[in-house]
């Protein structure tokens, strides 16, 4: 009964991946249907190549910045959506937002948001005169202020999801063990820090790790947003991939550079192994 | 010192309200912008001097209209539907039977092989649309939905089947077992005792596979390239953008349209989505 799936799994997953690893060994186009072997040469080129050097520090620095900053915001938004309140429901709705709504079209909605010309955003800056009328910042034409707006945009997208996991993990902490610390006199602060936060460090763990993955291997807010511009300044792994074996036509070169996404995947599959096996344990 | 204790209740109170409401305001203003686009006139949308936060004209529903009558949005929702339906079903005909197997499988087995199909919901779609392409290609569904339909289950199937397999282990063996007891076949105790209580997991099941359908950008936008055959995700961002022109409050209104819809749909279940995610994490 389990054979079907696994075999429907293996044939569009691992066989993919297989695919993925003789097409990086090799030097096949878009165009032709021959593969010659040229071993790590597709590899070499790739380490080489200024942008694809400039693509491997965005995505770290793309993944690290927004997951400390939706691991912070998630942590205090799910300590406020724990305690009842009269319309919280209606609040989690919105909260969620985000995270529920198709990525891209939500996406689209920051382009315009961020626009140049018409954007919100920078009206509102002036208004409360952080900017001026004539130094409205390009949030897309600058390198800097670009890779602000994928990772803004990116939080956004992110931290509804971190949230409600955070959350789970608030909830199923014993009421009584905050309570019993509350009468032996400890304050919020020193609640959160010697209960609360080790408490929940095996949610946070994972909520930190799926999250790692998402930004880690995302190009669809890029791809939406600055296509990787300015002068590549945004271009992460997966979206110079796109642009080589797709748009480029070089397959080889592309799943080449898609590889890379790997080694980060097999950490955090073997990390969410060993939690596993420690639930199983206790 | 009653008082005292009030006033801080109080603040406390008030305190928790300005950080959900600005939380809230934050995450939910794309989709307050989408919703007065979507009614504005382009002489409010375009003029500098207007507030953008605010009407400062007359609503209108000519957005709309140009959206429904003149592009291929309608279209897109369409190819969207129709994927989305082949590939719960798909989705469904193999979790189904997995999900159940793994929940009954007893023995440290078992739970490897459940963890070890959800790992591979994991392994993300930007790693393998390269190779996918070759084989589309091959198999000759380059720009067709049938591309989608074959290649979406490669990522619900590992997840609906460790959704429903966490539902079946909730369901007591006992319940099958006594009805085998009374002469029914495994097979007959599956379909008329375990499904029918088993309706609010499947229907999760159907819901997730659905909405992580329409939520995908990346094998959409790589297979498909004629306009006709996109699904929404797709087809909204790239093709109501003419160059450097944009159709801005169309382009509002099908992102709005869209998104409310699957969010309720999706808000619906998401506690169960979420349970899926804390891999034991949680007791």
């Amino acid at each position: 009964m389990i054979l079907p799936a696994i075999l429907y799994v293996l044939a569009l997953v691992g066989f993919p991946f297989c695919l993925s690893v003789y097409l990086a060994l090799s030097d096949a186009k878009i165009a032709s249907n021959t593969y010659g072997f040229v071993g790590l040469e597709n590899i070499r080129s790739a380490l080489e190549s200024p942008t694809f050097r400039k693509s491997l520090g965005n995505t770290l620095i793309f993944t690290i910045v927004s997951q400390a900053l939706v691991l912070v915001l998630g942590k205090i938004l799910a300590t406020c959506l724990s305690k009842d309140f009269v319309g919280k429901s209606f609040f989690r709705f919105l909260i969620l937002l985000p995270w529920v709504a198709p990525i891209s079209l939500g996406t689209i909605g920051w382009k315009w948001m961020l626009d140049s010309l018409y954007s919100p955003v920078n009206w509102v800056l002036q208004a409360l005169h952080i900017v001026g009328k004539d130094t409205w910042p390009m949030w897309f034409g600058e390198r800097d202020l670009a890779m602000a707006s994928v990772i803004a945009v990116h939080v956004w997208r992110l931290l509804p999801f971190s949230t409600v996991i955070i959350l789970a993990g608030l909830t199923s902490i014993p009421r009584e063990v905050n309570e019993a610390a509350e009468v032996d006199g400890a304050g919020f602060w020193s609640r959160e820090i010697h209960i609360v936060l080790p408490l929940l460090r095996p949610i946070l763990t994972v909520a930190g790790l799926f999250g790692i993955i998402f930004a880690f291997t995302d190009m669809t807010v890029i791809y939406v947003l600055t296509r990787g511009g300015p002068a590549q300044a945004t271009q992460v792994l997966s979206s110079l991939a796109f642009f080589t074996g797709i748009l480029g036509g070089d397959l080889a070169g592309g799943a080449a550079i898609s590889l890379f996404l790997f080694p980060v995947l097999v950490v955090v599959a073997i990390v969410m192994l060993q939690i596993a096996r420690r639930a199983e344990v206790t | 010192m009653a008082k005292a204790g009030s006033a801080r209740k109080i603040a406390g109170r008030v305190g928790l309200y300005a950080t959900v409401s600005a939380f809230a305001a934050l995450l939910a203003f794309p989709f307050y912008w989408m919703l007065i686009a979507t009614f504005k006139t382009d002489r409010d949308l375009y003029d500098l001097k207007n507030n953008p936060l605010i009407f400062n004209d007359h609503l209108t529903l000519a957005n709309l209209k140009l959206l429904f009558e003149k592009t291929l949005y309608l279209t897109w929702v369409w190819n969207t539907v129709i994927v989305g339906v082949l590939v719960v079903l798909i989705t469904l005909a193999l979790a189904l039977p997995a999900g159940y197997a793994l929940a009954r499988l007893t023995g440290k087995w078992g739970e490897r092989l459940g963890i070890g199909i959800f790992l591979t919901y994991l392994v993300p779609s930007t790693l393998l649309f390269i190779p996918m392409s070759r084989i589309v290609a091959t198999l000759g569904l380059q720009d067709t939905l049938w591309a989608l339909v074959v290649v979406y289950p490669s990522f619900t199937i590992p997840f609906c089947v460790w959704l429903l397999m966490g539902f079946f282990k909730s369901i007591p063996k006992d319940i099958e077992e006594a009805a085998m007891v009374d002469g029914c076949s495994r097979a007959r105790a599956i379909v008329q005792i375990i499904m029918p209580i088993s309706l609010a997991g499947i229907l999760s099941a159907v819901i997730f596979a659905f909405t992580l359908t329409i939520q995908e950008f990346t094998y959409a936008l790589t297979f498909i390239t004629s306009s006709g055959e996109q699904t929404v995700g797709v087809g909204v961002p790239t093709n109501l953008v003419r160059g450097d022109v944009y159709f801005w409050g169309s382009l509002m209104a099908a992102c709005l349209i869209t998104s409310i819809p699957v969010a309720i749909l999706y808000n619906l279940f998401l506690d169960r989505f979420i349970s899926g995610f804390t891999v034991g994490a949680i007791k």
